[in-house]
């Protein structure tokens, strides 16, 4: 028993230390036996899914928890802060990480081959970035988790599409550099006029020197960094390529997680070091709310044009990120419920979509949506799957993405800016029509010998985790009433703190 | 007499940092060679090296190491002793090994993207994969095709 009070003590860091030692002992679990990996992945996942299950029910009942690295007190030494914030993203993260890890095994045999062991070291450790970039409370060690996401982000998707995942990677590697650059900047300029790195405390700090030109420009570097790293419209060049390009599983765990990640990290600066009365007194959430209608428009209108579907996927992301964006943009309750929502459904439909993209690449290499003719004959349950996960996409009641584009459309009526409504309105009609092509293809499309096309689904570890997703695609679809009472409408009002 | 020279004489580390991040910032973005991309960010990640090493430093400061500290004697005047400020040079050591992570990705796949297509010019190989996969045309091109199988 004391063993494992000893253990419970420590449960937040534990978060991030399983998967970074995990993630090191990969090379040497694949020594052993080169099958062992993909098994080695789903324990430490799954161990990482139930410890964020028990924080995330910690903090719900009791309160926010605080962890000391090694015992020194907050604005010295390093704090993890788990709130309702991070410990739903950190939840999020293990959940979907967990999924990715059952679908792997057959997908990377095949887009990896020989590079098994070695996808999977880098795949723990970019769990461990996403990780420690949610759960910490400093802003620097913030940077650095920063880092060993982009890193590995990186070097996955450079095991992708022979020579334009490396391109791909490689201009995501300039990018992202400008991006964590940025933000170095703006921690720096943010420790020479408070003097301390700690969240919380320079949360308390800020409000004495907002008149100070250098906090506005600190501002100005977090959120072009952050821009950056979501790839907000005018700054998401580097997106489309590194989410085609990259192994499937890997788009799916990139495209599930890092843009989510990247979306919690502006929220937690704007809202948690600097306060949401600054943010709209400079007018930096209205420029957010126009660049993420604009994301929204232009993102499904690119996705219009595409016909390789992880690319289409990849716009889609694009202008679902300015979805997210504008709730927390409009700084109202109701906006903030809806971003936050859909944060998880995206995670949740995203991810969905590209390993039903990643399934149909496995089973007939094909990823070219004009070729599809026949697959809802071939591959029924994965098709199905798709179906459900667009249909959510484009916001048929029934659905997750229904509830979340109704906060958000509720959200911009509460803020009296009506022309949002209708950027939500014509996008979901862009998305009806990007994903028709696909459903026509799919069911309609009509191939000389479609008599001959025999059943031929994909493996079973691969469709347990695409019908889960799904299934939570309805299930919360019907019922995020207990979600959104217990933990995003609280959240929003105390992310909010007085702001009207 | 303040004249511009003397402003700028006065925090000239700080120009110096402003200046040297724009060069890096020029060269990531307008330069077409791939290893002068990378040399680019270098520049620029050392000019913020450079700026929070600037930040710590206080005129007349000394290293923060407490003099006269063993044999048990106490330290005299010890609050006259002004010390520079160490944490931003333990965070910029931290910053320098992400830099030097960063740029061994980057010339890691530098190697291979010039195993690929055997330049490193970004014009020479944005050509290369047009020609490989035409993206856009990828629509028209399939409509050729059921065209042609339909006659």
């Amino acid at each position: 028993m004391t063993g494992f009070d000893l253990i419970a003590t420590h449960l937040p860091v534990l978060t991030v230390v399983i998967p970074l030692i995990a993630g090191f002992l990969t090379p040497i679990v694949g020594w052993i036996d080169r099958r062992l990996p993909w098994y080695w992945v789903m324990l430490a996942t799954l161990v990482i899914l139930l410890i964020t299950l028990s924080n995330l029910a910690t903090v719900i009942t009791t309160d926010t928890i605080h962890y000391k690295l090694g015992g020194w007190n907050p604005p010295f030494g390093i704090e993890y802060v788990i709130d309702l914030l991070n410990g739903f993203v950190c939840l999020i993260i293990a959940f979907i990480g967990f999924m990715v890890a059952i679908y792997s095994k057959e997908s990377v045999k095949k887009e990896v081959p020989g590079k098994t062991t070695q996808f999977y070291t880098v795949f723990l450790l970019l769990i461990t970035g996403l990780m420690g970039m949610t759960i910490t409370g400093d802003i620097f060690n913030f940077y650095v988790f920063l880092e060993i996401s982009s890193l590995t982000a990186y070097a996955l998707i450079a095991m992708g599409d022979r020579g334009d995942g490396v391109v791909a990677s490689f201009n995501y590697l300039i990018m992202g550099t400008v991006a964590a650059s940025f933000i170095l900047l703006g921690i720096g300029y943010l420790y020479a006029v408070t003097g301390t790195l700690n969240m919380a405390d320079m949360h308390n700090l800020l409000p004495d020197i907002y008149e100070n030109k250098v906090v506005l420009a600190a501002l100005a570097f977090f959120m072009a960094g952050f821009s950056i790293k979501v790839g907000l419209f005018p700054l998401h060049a580097w997106l489309p390529d590194a989410y085609t390009h990259a192994p499937s599983t890997a788009s799916a765990l990139i495209a599930g997680l890092m843009t989510k990640v990247g979306v919690y990290a502006m929220v937690r600066f704007m809202f948690s070091v600097f306060t949401p009365a600054f943010v709209i007194d400079v007018n930096m959430t209205e420029i957010l709310t126009w660049a993420a209608a604009l994301a929204i428009i232009v993102g499904s209108v690119f996705a219009i044009a595409q016909s390789d579907i992880k690319r289409m996927l990849a716009y889609s992301s694009i202008s679902q990120i300015g979805y997210i964006l504008l709730g927390f943009g409009l700084v109202n309750v109701i906006g903030i419920t809806g971003g936050l929502l859909h944060i998880m459904n995206h995670a949740f439909m995203k991810c969905a979509l590209f390993l039903v993209a990643g399934a149909v690449f496995y089973k007939t290499d094909i990823r070219n949506i004009y070729q599809f003719q026949g697959l809802g004959k071939k591959m029924p349950i994965t098709t199905t799957v798709f179906l459900i996960a667009a249909l959510s996409m484009i916001g048929v009641p029934g659905t997750v993405g229904f509830t979340s584009k109704w906060y958000l459309a509720l959200g911009s009526i509460e803020a009296d800016q009506w022309i949002f409504v209708a950027v939500i309105l014509v996008s979901s009609l862009l998305n009806i029509v990007y994903f028709w092509r696909i459903f026509d293809n799919i069911w309609f499309g009509h191939p000389h010998e479609i008599e001959n096309i025999k059943r031929d689904e994909a493996p079973l570890t691969m469709l347990i985790p695409m019908v889960i997703l799904a299934i939570l695609c309805v299930f919360f679809g019907f019922f995020s009433g207990y979600p959104i009472e217990q933990i995003f409408e609280p959240l929003a009002t105390t992310l909010l703190g007085g702001v009207p | 007499m303040t004249g511009i020279l003397d402003v700028v004489y006065a925090e000239y580390n700080y120009w110096i940092y402003v200046a040297l991040m724009m060069i890096g910032f020029y060269a990531m973005i307008a330069k077409k060679n791939l290893i002068k991309k990378v040399i680019g960010a270098n520049i620029f990640q050392t000019a913020i090296f450079l700026f929070y090493v600037s930040l710590a430093d206080i005129t007349g400061g000394t290293a923060p190491i407490l003099p006269h500290v063993h044999g048990g004697e106490h330290v005299e005047h010890a609050a006259d002793v002004i010390y520079t400020n160490p944490v931003p040079h333990c965070l910029i050591l931290t910053a320098i090994v992400v830099s030097v992570s960063t740029t061994a990705v980057a010339l890691a796949l530098i190697i291979r993207i010039y195993n690929e297509y055997g330049s490193l010019d970004e014009d020479v190989i944005l050509a290369a994969r047009k020609s490989l996969q035409p993206e856009f045309s990828e629509y028209a091109r399939q409509k050729s095709v059921d065209e042609v199988s339909r006659q």
